[in-house]
């Protein structure tokens, strides 16, 4: 596998988007070409090597390629927009949009990710290492069909409304989560190994929530069902004691499934 | 003395259009019909410091300049800008707006009114799951039960209730007795204080009661005792009353949008309205705040296909609100200039906003002194709109009406305005 490697100069005041770093973008140009590739700084538009040095060797297939950018890029948006193969490491921060619209290949931000890493996404894989902000995995803007496909790994915590409106694919948050994780999700699964604030699978009609944590609050609309031992999820077996909970009764024919750790839920079971 | 009928109110968003002004010497010196709110702002056109000149700040210090000059250093500023932000609009009428979406467009600039921190999370909600609205007239002619959730209309919009409970209709001969009341408050408002049923929810737990409401709508039980701090026999009460309304409307203010989850809050009180159709006919109508913010979402909307936070940075309209909207480019401090129109975040926006307005140049089209002027390097002043400009504004529902001009200024309308910077930005961006 070929590397290239995207050195960032200082990040602007204003934000960079870069939905041209993509080994889709970079894959049968040279060098040369990739650095004249074209970003947006604000309204205007400047070529790739006035914000990042670019060197390595290119490939003429994108599953041939890793692009690495080595350093922090926080206020780069649209990072792997679309990527369908390769692979992309960021070694530092990223701003909003990471992996939008990601199709295949591996993208990993070892720092913390803004709002809507994995948006829409229908393929591959997505891990953060460090935080990611709200709506990971989450639709567009007044769509009803969010994340299709692939799975989205973060290590650290997330934010609100994370997965909403999931239609398939997998996700699993290590950390903590804000609230309403799962919102009007129809299908896939999340997994969610820390505390959840509120309002787990609100309005939800299909799918399944795993919470390996605490759940502070939980809504009125599900039912429960009974206590589960070594759940079956997606093919895997999760070990433990778990209480099931259909719903989300507030939404007309929802037949989604919550699972909470008997560990520290005892509170929310009716 | 002058008498002057059938005035538009410039204040909130019930439009009350029967306003009369007495005039005397150029100068609105009592009204009929209008409530305090509404007549203070017809009879203190001056307020504490009205500004009749340009001014530009210089050294700290303001200087008054010329109407060409100040339009051409707007303009300038605007042109040169890497991420501008225009923000405001609610507070004028449509016209103006119409021009300010073109400038938005001219100058790559990100668009947003304060629908972004009032009814913002309304429009997302409606863009998600729908928009089961209607006017005021069928209100007042056929609602027999009225819902006001998070809001305080006796403060807010003094005459709302006056106009859509208390009123007699076609249908409602009666006026009150022939409607049941219901508001949804954590607090003893006063028009809770109105109300047959009070459902005092806990505070920031207004998903929690709907989705319960909701679940005992479609026949289910709720199997706790309360929820949000409300006993379950009084939740199934409500729904029943809910049930039976031969026309039910919801009217729903900020207490709701932006308690937690916001526009989440207002999706599941949109299904529940929705879910509610399937027993009698039940609508929805929020609360709109400045007179025409409604007007500025109606103006975005078909020029742009997006209601707010309209970012045309790639030369094309985008949209998410968390990324484009005022305060998130504020607060990310992305916006590299601003210009405020018809409104004053100086004000209202939270403290990490305002260092950012601290740092950027910030253009101000603003009569009075505010807060934003006091932060503002450039203050261009217009004649008020509704008193001093006609133009047309949007009531809270979606109706259109003409405001009228009543007294006659010197001062150059924000249409006019705006107009000139469009036209100088033009020649600006010509000459590069």
């Amino acid at each position: 596998m070929s590397e290239i490697i995207l050195t960032p100069k200082e990040q602007p005041q204003v934000p960079l988007e870069a939905k041209n770093i993509t080994p889709d973008a970079f894959a049968g140009k040279t060098i040369d070409e990739i650095k004249e590739l074209k970003i947006w700084h604000g309204n205007i538009q400047v070529a790739l090597s006035e914000f990042f040095d670019v060197d390595g060797e290119s490939a003429e297939n994108a599953s041939e390629m890793k692009i690495i950018i080595d350093g922090d890029v926080y206020n780069t948006k649209r990072i792997g927009q679309k990527m369908t193969a390769g692979e992309i490491t960021v070694k530092g921060n990223v701003n909003m949009y990471v992996g939008v619209e990601m199709k295949g290949g591996k993208l990993t931000v070892e720092g913390n990710a803004a709002s809507w890493a994995g948006q829409d996404m229908e393929g591959g894989e997505l891990v953060i290492m460090g935080n990611a902000e709200d709506y990971v995995g989450a639709a567009y803007r007044g769509d009803w069909r969010g994340m299709s496909g692939g799975k989205i790994t973060v290590y650290g915590n997330v934010g609100s409304e994370i997965a909403e409106y999931m239609n398939g694919g997998k996700m699993i948050i290590k950390g903590n989560v804000a609230i309403m994780p799962g919102v009007h999700m129809n299908n896939g699964v999340l997994i969610i190994e820390g505390n959840v604030v509120a309002r787990v699978g609100g309005e939800m009609a299909g799918g399944t929530i795993v919470v390996k944590g605490v759940i502070n609050e939980f809504l009125a609309g599900f039912k429960y069902i009974g206590v589960e031992k070594e759940i079956e999820v997606d093919g895997e077996t999760i070990p433990g004691a778990f209480y099931k909970f259909k719903g989300d009764h507030a939404t007309k024919g929802a037949n989604g499934t919550v699972y909470a750790a008997v560990a520290g839920n005892g509170h929310i079971v009716p | 003395m002058e008498i002057v009928k059938n005035v538009v109110c410039p204040f909130c968003g019930t439009l009350c259009d029967d306003i009369i002004c007495k005039v005397e010497n150029n100068e609105i010196v009592g009204t009929i019909n209008a409530c305090r709110i509404g007549h203070s702002k017809f009879v203190h056109t001056e307020g504490a410091m009205r500004y009749k000149k340009p001014m530009i700040r210089k050294d700290g210090e303001f200087m008054e300049i010329s109407y060409d000059e100040a339009i051409d250093k707007a303009a300038q500023i605007l042109a040169e800008s890497k991420r501008p932000l225009m923000y405001g609009w609610s507070c004028t009428e449509c016209e103006a707006q119409a021009v300010g979406m073109e400038l938005a467009e001219e100058t790559k600039a990100v668009i947003d009114n304060t629908a972004s921190v009032c009814h913002g999370p309304s429009v997302l909600a409606l863009q998600d799951v729908g928009y089961p609205i209607c006017t005021f007239g069928e209100v007042k002619n056929r609602a027999d039960v009225v819902v006001y959730w998070g809001c305080n209309p006796m403060h807010a919009h003094p005459r709302h209730l006056s106009r859509h409970v208390f009123a007699r209709g076609f249908f409602r001969e009666r006026g009150r007795p022939d409607r049941t009341l219901i508001v949804v408050d954590p607090r003893e408002s006063d028009t809770a204080k109105l109300a047959d049923i009070h459902l005092q929810l806990d505070f920031d737990r207004d998903y929690e009661l709907l989705d319960a409401m909701r679940a005992v709508l479609l026949g289910h039980e709720i199997h706790y005792d309360e929820v949000a701090g409300i006993p379950k026999e009084l939740i199934y009460e409500a729904v029943e009353v809910l049930k039976k309304a031969q026309f039910g409307i919801l009217f729903f203010g900020m207490g709701i949008t932006h308690s937690r989850g916001k526009h989440r809050n207002i999706d599941i009180a949109i299904m529940m309205v929705e879910d509610l159709n399937d027993y009698g006919k039940f609508t929805l109508i929020p609360m709109r705040g400045h007179y025409n913010v409604t007007g500025f979402n109606q103006v975005a909307t078909w020029q742009s296909g997006y209601p707010f936070c309209v970012d045309f940075s790639l030369g094309y309209p985008r949209y998410n609100p968390g990324e484009t909207g005022a305060n998130d480019q504020l607060q990310n401090k992305e916006a590299d200039a601003m210009m405020v129109i018809a409104s004053d975040p100086g004000a209202h926006f939270p403290q990490r906003a305002l260092e950012t307005m601290a740092e950027i140049p910030v253009i101000a089209i603003e009569p009075h002194r505010t807060p934003t002027t006091e932060m503002a390097d450039l203050i261009i002043p217009p004649a008020i709109v509704g008193m001093e400009a006609e133009g047309t504004a949007y009531r809270m529902e979606g109706v259109p009406i003409r405001m009228k001009k009543v007294v006659d200024s010197e001062l150059l309308s924000d249409r006019e305005i705006l107009e000139k910077i469009v036209e100088r930005v033009k020649e600006i961006k010509a000459s590069k």
